[in-house]
């Protein structure tokens, strides 16, 4: 059958079995685009800017469990594609990228419109390609799919010239196995790390379960429930890792770190054991490397041999699958004797009075810990949160307890604001039977806000939770506690009225100033299952995030909110990022 | 501790950006690298010589495996190996000097490949201590011009 480069691609991804491609047409892939409109089974969803689609797609792909599919143009449509690529790198979303790329005739003569996409690019995919032959598309796009779904997942560019999309070629249809010698994601669960990994455990006095990730994107969640409930251990989780294991269970701790809660520290810092399952030791988990876990053995299971060693040494690393290892090693587990740990139980519960997560509520102010309660409790648990990044974003995390993976939808490595809206548009159109809730800010609910154009027009509708306080909260925090109060440029003036803002965009806006009026909000909100509603929370400007291992310090030295002075910390902040 | 990494990858074009940037990227330091094809026009062998502790230079072995068109990445510092490289430089000469500077040649088995008015061109291969010695023979103003290729290398099993 003789068909174009576009056609060619277009009838890939059906193979592929997309259903839905989040994009933006232009110069370069106009063909592209021509061919998808003979297209009957993908819907195209046309954002308002790039960045917009990649994060759409990403929230897609995380809530799914599918890979993503974003489409762009070249120039700027790559370049405004990048945020939204290095959001699912950092995180390890499998994700696709199209971007078209000028006629291979005039590349590298600064043509309009061009960029070397594969150049810009190169540091922030997991792989990407330049076709510059309807030949290739095939096999590219299978390659693609391939890579960015296996092992540790990720986004792959296909950047494609223009006239690769026009030629047409003999087309044999698309390519069902691929196999590549330079990539074999594979692996086989090394018995003798499990036997190893065995014999720490049976000798613990001290374990802890810390799982990130990996955990969800693994879809190892009921593996990893079977061993911490098998095992009776302790279980804490990072920002990425929420949900795998659910947050209301008792054997949960809670998320640990920078913003974690006391319990889940003090037990990792006094740990002699630590099961690491899908999580990277990152610089907010650790705090301090010199004062990170000083008595335990530590235990990593990974998909990536690079994450082992990186940051921290370990005693037993197991790569594979996190689901495999954990299969395998729950079943080494099943004939031995596990230690009795009723001891360190009974320390953690002293700990779990220290009530960390307590908050002073203040009359005639809304606390953001506050709405995030409520919004747990109005949406019984079950919804869908996006969130963007800062104050809110660790709110989220702390107040509403993920009982199920991919319910929690965030940009955890790159901290990139402007996701939460986009990504809620994506997650929607993947369970569109769930509500789905965007938790933001007024500072990164800016960043995107053009997507509530898309919302409209796709019929999206989602729940904007907006906690505004005038500030740019986290900014506003770390000056407070490190800058000597300095609010350099922090402080957010002349903000949109957000109500007439969403309806001017044909949504609903609620302004909510008073704490009697939050409840109440957000079951009306939530009752308008077809219409996406901007609530614009007026929330306490002063209010901080507790508690914190400030900069320098280790797990055991948190700083919980009403008790610790955080001038104390002062000069130790400022070499944190 | 300065290793020798030799890398097998696909010979596809990005290849070398892809395992440079990542040097770039991740702050490791790259001494020198070469690249060419193999006997397998479709593979390329990369030879770098970088220095770092041992948990770097496992980094650095895992993060080159990493890449997706990478096939196979061998620390040749870790195995009994063979270490060359190829230097070519230019040695001004007059009647007075012209026997000394021979016999350095003769020393160390240089080859002069082109002689011209008061310059000669040689070649020299063998490790880089080697090199470094043979540069060392010559006072700073009769070194007219330097180009080392930098190592290359194979393992002897």
């Amino acid at each position: 059958m003789k068909l174009n480069g576009a056609q060619i691609l277009i009838d890939c991804l059906k193979s592929e079995g997309v259903k839905h491609i989040f994009g933006y047409p232009g110069g370069a892939v106009l063909h592209i685009y021509d061919a998808l409109d003979a297209c009957t089974v993908i819907d195209h969803i046309l954002v308002r800017h790039e960045q917009g689609a990649v994060h759409a797609a990403d929230g897609y792909a995380r809530t799914s469990g599918k890979c993503g599919v974003a489409l762009v143009t070249s120039g700027p449509g790559l370049t405004n594609a990048v945020t939204g690529i290095a959001t699912a790198f950092t995180d390890s979303i499998p994700m696709v990228i199209i971007s078209g790329q000028v006629p291979s005739a005039v590349i590298g003569s600064d043509a309009f419109q061009e960029v070397d996409a594969v150049g810009i690019t190169r540091s922030c995919v997991k792989h990407n390609f330049l076709v510059k032959s309807a030949d290739d598309v095939a096999q590219t796009v299978k390659k693609a799919f391939y890579i960015a779904t296996t092992g540790r997942p990720g986004p792959v560019l296909i950047d494609i010239t223009k006239d690769a999309t026009i030629a047409e070629i003999e087309y044999e249809g698309y390519p069902e196995t691929i196999s590549m010698r330079s990539y074999q994601p594979e692996i086989q669960v090394d018995i003798e790390q499990i036997a190893k990994a065995i014999a720490i455990i049976e000798t613990a006095k001290k374990p802890i379960i810390y799982s990130g990730g990996g955990s969800v994107i693994g879809n190892a969640s009921k593996a990893l429930t079977t061993l911490t409930q098998n095992t009776g251990f302790p279980i804490t989780q990072t920002l990425m890792g929420l949900g795998a294991y659910p947050a209301t269970d008792k054997q949960s701790l809670g998320m640990l770190g920078m913003h974690g809660t006391y319990e889940s520290n003090m037990a990792m810092h006094d740990s002699d054991c630590i099961i690491a399952v899908g999580a990277r030791f990152d610089d907010r988990i650790t705090g301090n490397l010199e004062k990170f876990c000083p008595y335990a053995k530590i235990i990593h299971i990974d998909i990536d041999p690079s994450s082992v060693g990186k940051v921290v040494g370990v005693d037993v690393s197991i790569i594979g699958q996190v689901n495999d290892v954990l299969q395998v090693l729950i079943k080494g587990l099943e004939a031995k004797k596990l230690p009795n740990i009723d001891a360190w139980w009974k320390q953690i519960n002293d700990w779990r009075l220290v009530d960390s997560m307590a908050y002073k509520t203040k009359q005639g102010v809304i606390k953001p810990q506050t709405v995030i309660e409520t919004l747990y409790e109005v949406t019984g648990g079950n919804a869908i949160v996006t969130s963007d990044v800062g104050q809110h974003q660790m709110w989220a995390a702390q107040y509403y307890p993920f009982d199920k993976p991919r319910r929690w939808i965030n940009s955890g490595g790159l901290g990139a604001m402007g996701f939460g809206l986009p990504a809620a548009m994506g997650a929607k159109i993947a369970k569109p039977e769930l509500d789905v809730a965007c938790v933001t800010g007024d500072g990164s609910i800016q960043m995107m806000l053009q997507e509530l154009s898309t919302m409209l027009q796709f019929h999206t509708p989602v729940k904007i939770i907006s906690l505004n306080n005038g500030y740019l909260g986290m900014v506003r925090q770390w000056q407070e506690f490190f800058y000597d109060k300095r609010y350099s440029m922090s402080y957010m003036d002349a903000l949109p009225d957000f109500v007439k803002l969403a309806e001017s965009y044909g949504h609903i806006g609620i302004r909510v100033e008073k704490e009697e009026d939050l409840k109440p909000a957000l079951i009306e909100a939530f009752k308008q299952k077809d219409r996406t509603v901007f609530i614009d929370i007026i929330t306490d400007p002063t209010e901080n995030v507790f508690p914190m291992i400030p900069s320098g310090a280790g797990h055991h030295e948190m700083l919980l909110a009403g008790r610790d002075e955080m001038s104390s910390t002062h000069d130790s902040g400022l070499n944190l990022v | 501790m300065r290793h020798i990494i030799s890398v097998q990858l696909e010979n596809e074009s990005g290849a070398l950006s892809r395992v440079s940037g990542l040097f770039s990227a991740r702050g490791f330091n790259i001494e020198s690298l070469t690249v060419a094809t193999t006997n397998d026009p479709t593979l390329s062998r990369m030879t770098i010589v970088s220095v770092g502790d041992n948990d770097i230079i496992e980094q650095i072995v895992k993060q080159l495996n990493k890449l997706i068109d990478v096939v196979k990445v061998t620390d040749l510092t870790a195995t009994e190996h063979i270490e060359r490289e190829l230097l070519l430089i230019k040695i001004a000469i007059n009647n007075e000097s012209q026997s000394r500077i021979e016999t350095q040649f003769d020393q160390f088995d240089a080859k002069i490949i082109d002689v011209s008015e008061e310059v000669y061109t040689v070649e020299l291969a063998g490790k880089s201590q080697k090199i470094n010695d043979f540069i060392h023979a010559f006072n700073a103003d009769e070194i007219l011009e330097v180009s080392r290729t930098g190592v290359t290398g194979v393992c002897q099993k």
